[in-house]
């Protein structure tokens, strides 16, 4: 980690070196380790220590981007010189008006020094604690945990310097019996609320009480999400629909709906990047303040979110969403949450007469994008609900459903949320658990 | 470098390792995108650092930094020890990986044009053509074609005294057309030449010039506009399908590929990836497909994308049996995973994203080997069936058993012949249950080694680069649509 004052020294130095008529620099540092552990012993444990450099420059409405992780001076001259030179290769993007201008920044406090500080050997204590537990009720541990900090800084010739800090510790476990499995995680931006006693116990009571599942036959049925499936709803519903860039490309939902009821009345969706109980970021790749966007409200469309090209084509502002430049992907709801209900999750299976408890879903792909329709697996813990009770464990079930269709079906929601944190894109999301009606199940596998 | 290297090498010896690699990585990536006529990006991204992997009291340590100075050699050196000590903390038994392995060479891949040389006006000036030839399609609402080039220089050292660098060329390109109407809620895609617009090859330059991407804009851009009015693929129990070249790569890659990953086999990707039905007890007896499905994994075809010269353990690239006439014979192993099972010497599949993730077992070219049947007699000897082809959507259960795939596009088979268009289609089972309903494999001239850039796995995550050679193949009785 650099800090704030040799960052602010480095992206001054480039801007200062370059002549474009506009320039960008986007700084990241990250501190990360890992640690692994499967067959109920480490197996594999890591660091990694990295920066990287993002140079976009502007010659009139020609632009060019080059990255480097190497800081020394020379290096960053040759990035500098190769946007430089891409950019004037360029042709001209009619779209492209200015980057944008300093706005005032909201600071959020997400940095934790113990986080940053973990060392492989806390990880390990905290490891041996499931793998020990694991033997102890006879079955196998897996799972990773990883520590990171991490800054990130957006500046540009027109006056932007915006910089944050912050840390992640993210678990997460699979337990393995003879036949079942069972999963569970935590997501925080200080290591020292991860409790792996409770963690540890709830994946080893799913793995024991999903052991002999049995199949049901594939149909439509009642189920409760667990959060984490809920987390897949909420990935695609921003990959997908949320995205201006997608509904001005005609492949969202969204599209022309503003102001209609698109989900049902007991949904309510947002984004804030500034939200203390996620991992904030409170500004985007461009260096603009993350505004809080209402996306559906009470099951209303009320907005998708925006960067600067795709606001500057409606002659809207941008909300704060961009990704790294050169973005063919537009602008992403990276901090998505989901309003949480009143429900006990425990009693929200209380007059389902006959169900599916689902506690994740794996290798979820669109299989068509307007529909939101989705197919995927579930995983590591999916039960039969009859009369109110988890009854029996079955195996795993293929959905092909449309998840739009699926919030238009929510009967209800639970009181309690959980935070995750995917460590390919780097969202972070807060959603609760949910029972929807009418969910399609088409296979079972053996 | 070699400084770097041997002082790594020294101080983990003189810290305790009783093994120790490191390795120096530099990767150049060049990444060019057109969207409806305008450059939508334009970026060269270098990246270099290095990785120390380490052996201590029987466990490993991995620490990984971009900073390429002696310094930071020796921390980190020292944090890969601390980590290995640490991860001993718990170990049930010492890391085993097998007797010594000890190469001097070097690699590069074998180019005509070398691909960042070409001018960037060039190369802009072909996708925008592309592009154009696409949007000049009624119908076509957003065209996109790209490029990608990668070059990674790369240096392997271990306390075995192997010395090896490799330098490995990466050439892909696309285009992709989308058709939508909003009335009827129907959004079409077409790609050429493999699905989401990207083909790639370790090859050069000359690679994209062959693609024609121009000379294949105009179809792709029909095909799409014409899918939005093409009939839905009805649903079958039990039908007849025909799936061509690319999307196979797709399906040997998934439910062939991932299985035969020893280190899944073996639990250490239980809690991500997850874990394989070809457990050990299964080598060399399990009835895998048909006897008309032979499968291997091949590091050495040129011009594959999982193809190199010495995988990331400084193990010679080879040629691995897996499936020989419909029998499970061989898996993909590491230096520590062959030891488990007793395999001898690891047959080369390790390799890292880069200089900041440790090594892993991969893919290389997982390939369907060619049959006998000519594709027009294949199509001919159908009588009732569906063609399907390139990828729309893809996804497997964790232990590689259930999946389900959809294409992009489909043709109805009558009496032999292809009859009427499809859209929407797509087609689920069951791993060995499909590849045992394989009757017929196309000949070495519809044999193509195709790329995926885009093979996640493990934690941290990493990004794999594998190849597939594939011809169209035929199964019977498969289900057919499940989209309403």
């Amino acid at each position: 980690m650099l800090g704030i004052d040799k960052v602010r020294e480095l992206t001054q130095q480039i801007l200062g070196m370059s002549h474009a008529d506009q320039t960008e620099v986007v700084f990241t540092g990250t501190d990360s380790a890992l640690t692994r552990f499967a067959n109920s012993q480490i197996h594999q444990n890591v660091a990694e220590t990295n920066t990287d450099v993002r140079i976009r420059v502007v010659y009139g409405k020609k632009i060019g981007v080059a990255s480097s992780n190497d800081l020394e001076p020379e290096a960053l001259k040759r990035t500098l010189d190769t946007a430089r030179a891409i950019a004037q290769l360029q042709r001209e993007n009619p779209d492209f008006q200015s980057l944008p201008a300093p706005q005032p920044a909201q600071t959020v406090q997400a940095f934790v020094e113990r986080t940053a500080n973990y060392s492989p050997e806390q990880r390990a204590q905290i490891v041996n604690v499931f793998c020990k537990k694991a033997k102890a009720k006879n079955v196998v541990a897996a799972g990773a945990f990883s520590t990171t900090a991490f800054e990130i800084a957006a500046a540009n010739s027109l006056g932007v310097f915006a910089y944050h800090p912050g840390t992640v510790a993210d678990l997460n476990t699979v337990m393995m019996a003879d036949t079942g499995s069972g999963y569970a995680a935590h997501t925080s931006a200080d290591a020292s609320t991860i409790n792996p006693d409770a963690l540890a116990d709830e994946a080893i009571d799913k793995a024991l009480k999903s052991r002999n599942p049995q199949t049901i036959e594939p149909g439509e049925y009642t189920v409760l999400l667990e959060e984490h499936a809920v987390e897949d709803i909420l990935n695609f519903s921003a990959f997908l629909a949320f995205s201006a860039l997608a509904v001005q490309e005609e492949r969202s939902f969204m599209k022309g709906k503003l102001g209609e009821r698109v989900m049902g009345e007991n949904v309510t969706l947002w984004d804030d990047g500034t939200a203390s109980d996620l991992i904030a970021l409170p500004f985007d790749f461009e260096g603009v303040p993350r505004q809080k966007v209402m996306l559906i409200e009470d099951g209303i469309a009320r907005g998708v979110v925006y960067d600067t090209l795709t606001a500057q084509r409606e002659g809207k502002t941008s909300t704060g969403h961009s990704l790294p430049a050169p973005n063919s992907m537009g602008p992403m709801a990276m901090h998505l949450q989901m309003a949480a209900g009143n429900t006990p999750k425990r009693e929200l299976i209380k007059n389902v007469a006959r169900g599916i408890w689902v506690t994740r879903f794996w290798y979820t792909r669109p299989v068509h994008p307007l529909k939101l329709l989705i197919t995927g697996m579930t995983r590591d813990g999916t039960f039969l609900i009859e009369n109110g009770e988890v009854t029996r464990p079955l195996k795993n079930l293929r959905f092909t459903t449309s998840y739009l269709d699926a919030l238009n079906h929510v009967r209800a929601i639970s009181r309690e949320t959980k935070l995750a944190y995917n460590d390919w894109s780097n969202a972070s999301r807060r959603m609760p658990a949910l029972l929807i009606d009418g969910f399609r199940f088409t296979g079972v596998t053996q | 470098m070699k400084d770097l290297t041997g002082r790594a090498l020294n101080m983990a010896q003189m810290r305790g390792a009783s093994y120790a690699d490191v390795r120096i990585v530099k990767r150049d990536v060049q990444r060019i995108a057109v969207k409806n006529g305008k450059v939508e990006g334009l970026e060269q991204d270098e990246t270099q650092g290095f990785g120390v992997r380490v052996i201590v009291n029987g466990a490993w340590g991995f620490a990984s930094s971009s900073r390429l100075e002696g310094k930071e050699m020796d921390r980190i050196v020292a944090q890969a020890i601390a980590i290995a000590r640490a991860s001993a903390m718990g170990k049930s038994r010492d890391v085993n990986i097998g007797a010594p392995i000890s190469v001097q060479g070097s690699y590069v891949t074998p180019i005509k044009i070398d691909p960042f040389t070409v001018s960037m006006a060039q190369k802009i000036d072909l996708l925008l053509k592309a592009d154009a030839e696409m949007r000049r399609v009624p119908g076509v609402k957003v065209a996109r074609a790209e490029m990608a080039f990668v070059r990674e220089n790369k240096i392997f050292a271990s306390t075995e005294d192997s010395l090896i660098d490799q330098e490995l060329v990466e050439s892909g390109c696309g285009i992709v057309a989308l058709a939508t109407d909003l009335q009827t809620g129907e959004v079409q895609v077409r790609s050429y030449p493999n699905a989401g617009g990207r083909n790639q090859v370790t090859r050069g330059y000359e690679f994209v010039l062959e693609q024609k991407l121009a000379e294949n804009a105009a179809r792709v851009g029909e095909e799409a506009v014409a899918l939005l009015k093409a009939d839905a693929c009805p649903s079958y129990d039990a039908a007849t399908i025909i799936l061509d070249s690319s999307q196979l790569a797709l399906q040997v890659h998934e439910s062939c590929g991932h299985p035969i990953e020893l280190d899944r086999v073996l639990g250490s990707e239980a809690a991500y990836a997850g874990t394989s039905f070809l457990t050990p007890e299964k080598l060399g007896r399990f009835r895998y497909g048909s006897e008309v499905v032979n499968i291997t994994a091949d590091a050495t075809i040129v011009g594959g994308l999982g193809t190199f010269g010495y995988d990331d353990e400084g193990v010679p690239a080879q040629k691995t049996e897996i499936v020989r006439n419909g029998i499970f014979v061989g898996y993909l192993t590491s230096r520590e995973t062959a030891q488990e099972l007793k395999l001898g010497q690891s047959n080369g599949t390790m390799r890292a994203d880069g200089w900041s993730r440790t090594p892993i077992v991969r893919m290389t070219n997982v390939s369907l080997m060619p049959g006998t049947w000519a594709v027009a007699d294949l199509i001919a000897d159908t009588d009732d069936g569906i063609w399907m082809e390139t990828n729309r959507s893809w996804s497997i259960d964790d232990k590689r058993l259930n999946f389900q795939f959809g294409t992009e596009l489909a043709w109805e088979i009558k009496g032999g012949k292809k009859t009427r268009m499809l859209k929407n289609a797509t087609y689920t089972g069951i791993t060995p249950e499909f590849w045992n309903a394989c009757d017929a494999v196309g000949n070495e001239a519809s044999w193509v080694v195709w790329g995926t850039p885009n093979c996640g796995k493990g934690q941290p995550p990493q990004i794999a680069h594998t190849g597939h050679g594939t011809s169209p193949a035929r199964f019977r009785n498969v289900r057919v649509g499940v989209v309403k």
